[in-house]
């Protein structure tokens, strides 16, 4: 495997949600134009992981933030970050389908729009790219102003993943993008994980062991730890390729869940 | 016996709810039984399109009425709507909890202040300001438009803010994820989403003020004739009922009724129109 670029880098994060701590002392370098899996029993943190990179635990009211995590070198919680800029560079795809109440035009348009396309010959030419990348074009182009919540849920889906390429992001993070679809569905979007690769970081949560298996060339485990005070707290137990991890596991406790022992 | 009871039970609150709906099913008849022979009399469009009233002289044009409501619940609606809104906005967006849990009964008060208090409040402020400040007797349009306005708050703002608060929490992350600001979330896909809410909510906002009387009957002025501006004293068609009913008879009785039909009319549109779009998603 050639050396590559590191586009993410977490130092020593932790994470509380008020007393909770969360996450503990992660530490991990992303590499660019890799797909990452992050996989590991539930509660041990993943989605919490996931969501400091584009700093969707915002939201949650007393969370908190130690240690550092960075985007190209240039820190996502130093006080100056634009949150929004940042959002629009780490896109995100969701557990549900999460497709506005609009036409499907507009929910690729959305975003874009925001950030100042109002051309309507440069959006329609985005909408059309964004809606072939992911293989929605053919069966959509003749509906575009049907409303985006009329499609099967796999279509949805597919169109969310439009949507957050449409702000042409560097980064997709997908938190367990394929747990509410039918196979097909989810082979679909496999696919489209595989291709969308060459041009993106794609880091997903996943609770399939095949799946991260199937798609990953890099894999985060992670674990639940026992703390002194009778508490629990996510850790990162490895973090490195997966053919390693699924064919030499680091440990027995990673052995023992990726073959389904436990978990 | 046991089986007895439930069948018994059942058929009570049977009658008990049976008779709350023939109440509504006994005033719709009434007032058209009284006040239809009367549209029959005049004409249909002489009587919603005439432009007097002189019940002494047999003159019933409620055209003038109609103005009047119409206009002084538009004015209701643009002051009371953006108001509203911005207010359910904050409260479902902003606000923290702790002042979310004082504006919230707060606002359920203002309902529930006797609208005659809203109407002296008026007569005694609203109108000496209007006069001396911007002309023209006080009693006004303006004065009524401002009163609605804030007697309409109370609906405006908890249904907007139960349709943004019932949202799916997925839009407003999937709007941030793709680096819009809280507020561009917002604008762009919350207020969309609760569109059909936020415009029941100002139909019903609509429908409270159209049938108002008490409050609008002492600041408007009262006065048949289609206003020039909305400093001028406008009468509504509640209100023409409210001011004639006590000394009306025979036509002229008759004639206020009718007048009721029309103001029924209107209500019940409303309403469907509000369950309607509310109904759709």
């Amino acid at each position: 495997m050639r050396p590559q670029r590191t586009k993410i880098t977490v130092k020593a994060l932790n994470l509380y949600y008020g007393k909770f701590h969360a996450l503990k002392e992660i530490c991990m370098d992303i590499p660019e134009h890799t797909v990452t899996a992050i996989i590991g029993p539930s509660g041990c943190g993943k989605s919490s992981l996931l969501r400091t990179f584009n700093r969707m635990n915002d939201l949650i009211p007393g969370s908190r933030v130690e240690g550092g995590v960075y985007l190209d070198d240039t820190s996502v919680y130093a006080k100056t970050t634009d949150v929004a800029l940042l959002r629009k560079r780490v896109g995100m795809v969701f557990q549900k389908p999460n497709v506005f109440p609009k036409s499907i035009y507009d929910n690729v348009a959305i975003g874009p729009r925001r950030h100042g396309i109002n051309n309507r010959r440069q959006l329609d030419a985005i909408v059309q790219r964004s809606l072939v990348s992911v293989a929605l074009w053919d069966e959509v182009k003749d509906m575009l102003g049907c409303p985006g919540q009329s499609l099967a849920i796999g279509r949805q889906q597919r169109l969310c993943i439009a949507r957050a390429l449409a702000v042409e992001p560097d980064v997709i993070l997908m938190d367990e993008s394929c747990s509410a679809l039918d196979p097909e569905s989810i082979m679909k979007i496999e696919e489209l994980i595989a291709a969308l690769v060459k041009s993106y970081t794609i880091i997903i949560v996943t609770h399939s062991m095949e799946q991260a298996r199937r798609i990953s060339d890099m894999s985060a485990f992670m674990m639940i730890e026992k703390t002194e005070g009778g508490g629990h707290v996510g850790v990162l137990m490895d973090y490195t390729q997966t053919e390693q991890m699924f064919s030499r596991p680091g440990n027995k406790t990673i052995e023992d869940y990726i073959t389904g022992r436990f978990g | 016996m046991k089986r007895f009871a439930e069948k018994l039970s059942s058929r009570v609150f049977f009658l008990l709810a049976l008779s709350s709906i023939s109440a509504l099913a006994l005033i719709t008849v009434f007032i058209v039984a009284q006040g239809a022979p009367l549209i029959a009399k005049v004409g249909f469009f002489r009587f919603v399109f005439g432009m007097d009233w002189a019940p002494g002289h047999g003159e019933y044009g409620i055209f003038p009425m109609i103005v009047g409501s119409v206009s002084v619940t538009l004015g209701a609606v643009l002051i009371g709507v953006p108001v509203g809104l911005c207010c359910s906005i904050f409260l479902a967006e902003f606000a923290p909890e702790l002042m979310r849990d004082i504006f919230r009964p707060a606002i359920q008060l203002l309902a529930g202040i006797p609208s005659v208090v809203y109407g002296f409040w008026g007569l005694l402020f609203i109108v000496p300001f209007i006069r001396d400040r911007l002309g023209g007797p006080g009693l006004s349009i303006l004065a009524g438009s401002v009163i609605l306005a804030i007697m309409i708050l109370p609906t405006v703002i908890s249904i907007s803010e139960v349709s943004l608060l019932d949202l799916p929490r997925q839009y407003k992350e999937g709007a941030l994820a793709l680096g819009m600001t809280h507020w561009q979330s917002i604008v762009s896909v919350l207020l969309p989403a609760a569109k059909s809410g936020i415009t029941a909510a100002v139909i019903l906002g609509i429908g409270r003020a159209v049938g108002e009387t008490m409050a609008v009957i002492m600041v408007l002025g009262n006065a048949v004739a289609l206003p020039e501006s909305v400093l001028d004293p406008v009468r509504t068609l509640t209100t023409n009922i409210g001011i004639e009913m006590g000394y009306a008879s025979g036509d002229h009785r008759q004639a206020l009724f009718a007048t009721g039909i029309v103001l029924f009319a209107i209500i019940m549109a409303l309403n469907a129109a509000a369950q309607y779009i509310g109904r759709r998603r």
